[in-house]
């Protein structure tokens, strides 16, 4: 009941954050220098096509009216039309969408199962071989950028071994998983050395404990010493992080899917950008923060169940 | 009545590695006790106390290591048993309990789970565990124990979770409770009520103690006998009547010193100066001597033996005489004393 509860109030906390949003995406779509309607017909263009243009898309009249035009065209379901690509947004987004949360929770997979079990084996055997080989490459994994990384994996994996493609999307849902693999590789390498990390400290933090030693007064396996006692304490802190880094990798999708050129939103967001598309810009961004808004919700429900002293 | 021995520790070295120097935490500690006794560890912080106590159960934090010696536990060695042949003496044969009943406790796992690992009858069924459970917790005195173990433990208060740490720690009935420094973390009134609890369920479970603590309050009303620990070695061992009434190592004596005493209201307590010795870079001779009284040079240069001065009454001091003409902070006719030894 006091979660139902909770979960309401936070449903409606995100009214004003998301309004907030709004207000600041359609602001800042229109202070980046460059005009649309020039932008779509070209240099060349007469100045009276450009204004006639203009007139058509509503960009003459004032701001404050262009704002609720388009609040109201969300809140009835139309997100507006893209001037590039001439077709409803709504349209365009659906598809991308599946590409970019698949890319986000397939690296996030990748990440758990690379860094949970390092990063518990490295806290294990503290400051023994295993341990300061595996924090030297996580911090390696730190330290490099991602595009470097991706085209790294390219080469190897793409070019050299042929296991997986260069870049695009596949036709068939195997095809389209092979796709996604090289870029989750890349995407999670980040999260996984951070994962491990903080998996690793924990792991040391909470192995010295009273709490642990009594436990393993009481005359039970070292198993469960470890998985109820050490780990279950130690993930608390580890999975709140996991789900913050997923809202990062959400965002950092729009690098990874340049360079393997996955047509995802990240893609379709730098594209649009470039192309002055308002309309897919701002529904864009708007899905981005929602995105962020849930995964931050799911986070706070999810700490409440792991650690008891969390009240909702 | 001759009673069994329990719990015999020879010779016990706990030695701390570090890179470039060894802590000798533990350096040559022998004591037995016996079946139904309370044995009190009584030094100050750093003796060693502590770590011969997790050291009968091999609970010790890295870099900690038994390197020495024998504990024997009805006549099997526990130094050398393995993984398996321990973990089948903890909790079912000696159970211990640790100072800071905020921390000892796993915060994320409620009361009843971590009373269930305590009962290693595998054949039990969950309600059986349950009735268990909640008939441990009546024992130890916590109210409505039918919805507290349904809890988690920051919803106990300080004294209510060492309560829920003596039930865990005595699920499977063990013949010996360590108690390591038990009410050290709790408030005096607390306190008390704690003391009064772990000497009931003493009697009621048929159980040994051993005793640790800093506190000779606590050790008066507690322990039968008594082993005064300084820089990892036993410096008195005797019966409690006759550690209060003739202590016979100027250290005993010193911290008895260092007690507010009613029939002495108004005179000033008499700390012991200086501080404990570095124990990776102990002295060659007697490691109290640098804070000792009746210090003479051969104290400085030769370690004392443990001895016997009286039957049962052990003193590790050159000069055991000079502290023979003090008496204790209790009097006690001379033929009493020989009773209780």
């Amino acid at each position: 009941m006091a979660q139902l509860n909770y979960l309401f109030k936070r449903l409606l906390q995100m009214i004003p954050v998301l309004f907030f949003v709004t207000v600041l995406i359609f602001t800042m779509i229109r202070l980046i220098p460059g005009d649309p309607a020039r932008t779509l017909l070209g240099e060349m263009a007469l100045e009276e096509d450009v204004q006639r243009l203009r007139e058509l898309m509503g960009l003459n009249k004032p701001y404050t009216t262009q704002y609720f035009i388009w609040m109201k065209g969300i809140l009835t379901g139309d997100l507006g039309r893209s001037l590039v690509y001439k077709m409803p947004v709504k349209d365009m987004i659906l598809p991308r969408l599946r590409i970019t949360v698949g890319l986000t929770f397939l690296s996030m997979i990748f990440a758990v199962i690379l860094s949970f079990p390092l990063g518990y084996m490295a806290g294990k055997n503290k400051d023994k071989f295993g341990d300061q080989f595996i924090r030297v490459t996580a911090l390696a994994a730190i330290s490099m950028p991602s595009f470097w990384v991706g085209l790294l994996l390219m080469i190897l994996f793409g070019v050299k071994l042929h296991w997986f493609p260069v870049g695009g999307w596949g036709e068939t849902p195997a095809e389209q998983f092979r796709s996604l693999v090289l870029p989750a590789l890349t995407s999670c390498l980040m999260t996984t050395a951070l994962l491990m990390r903080n998996l690793r400290n924990s792991v040391v933090d909470i192995s010295i404990l009273d709490y642990v030693d009594f436990a393993r007064s009481k005359g039970i396996t070292e198993t469960r010493v470890s998985t109820m006692h050490i780990l279950r304490n130690a993930l608390i802190t580890t999975v709140t992080l996991l789900m913050m880094r997923m809202a990062w990798m959400l965002g950092g999708s729009v690098i990874i899917e340049t360079v393997f050129s996955l047509p995802g939103m990240g893609k379709l967001m730098i594209d649009s950008i470039f192309g002055r598309d308002y309309a897919v810009v701002q529904v864009l961004v708007l899905a981005f923060s929602l995105l962020v808004i849930l995964m931050n919700l799911i986070t706070d429900i999810l700490y409440s169940f792991l650690d008891p002293r969390v009240a909702l | 009545m001759e009673k069994e021995k329990l719990l015999e520790v020879k010779d016990l070295k706990t030695y701390f590695l570090l890179r470039d120097e060894t802590v000798k935490a533990v350096d040559g500690v022998s004591f037995d006790v016996y079946e139904g006794e309370t044995f009190g560890l009584v030094g100050e912080s750093g003796c060693g106390k502590s770590q011969t106590c997790r050291s009968i159960l091999k609970l010790l934090k890295r870099p900690g290591e038994i390197v020495g010696g024998e504990i024997l536990y009805k006549g099997q060695d526990i130094v050398k048993m393995n993984k398996d042949e321990i973990r089948n003496i903890r909790g079912k044969e000696i159970s211990i309990i640790f100072q800071e009943p905020m921390t000892s406790l796993n915060p994320v796992l409620k009361i009843k789970t971590q009373m269930f690992e305590a009962f290693h009858d595998t054949k039990m069924s969950k309600q059986e565990k349950l009735d268990k459970a909640i008939e441990l917790l009546k024992l130890v005195g916590i109210p409505s124990p039918e919805s507290r173990i349904e809890e988690y433990t920051h919803q106990f208060s300080g004294g209510m979770r060492q309560r829920a740490m003596i039930a865990c720690a005595l699920g499977a009935r063990p013949k010996l409770l360590l108690a390591d420094e038990p009410t050290t973390a709790l408030d005096v009134t607390i306190q008390d009520q704690i003391l009064k609890l772990i000497n009931s369920l003493k009697d009621e479970l048929k159980m040994s103690v051993i005793l640790v603590t800093h506190d000779l309050g606590v050790v008066a009303q507690m322990c039968d006998r008594v082993a005064v620990m300084y820089a990892g070695i036993i410096v008195e061992m005797t019966d409690t009547v006759t550690l209060f009434s003739k202590p016979r190592h100027p250290y005993t004596y010193a911290l008895m010193g260092s007690l507010p005493d009613q029939s002495k209201r108004g005179s000033r307590l008499e700390p012991i100066t200086g501080a404990p010795p570095n124990l990776s870079k102990l002295p060659p001779g007697c490691p109290f001597a640098p804070r000792c009284k009746y210090v003479e040079d051969i104290c400085r240069q030769e370690r004392p033996e443990i001895f016997e001065i009286e039957p049962g009454h052990l003193t590790r001091c050159h000069f055991p005489e000079k502290v023979r003409s003090f008496t204790g902070i209790i009097d006690v006719p001379e033929q009493e004393v020989g009773n209780n030894g």
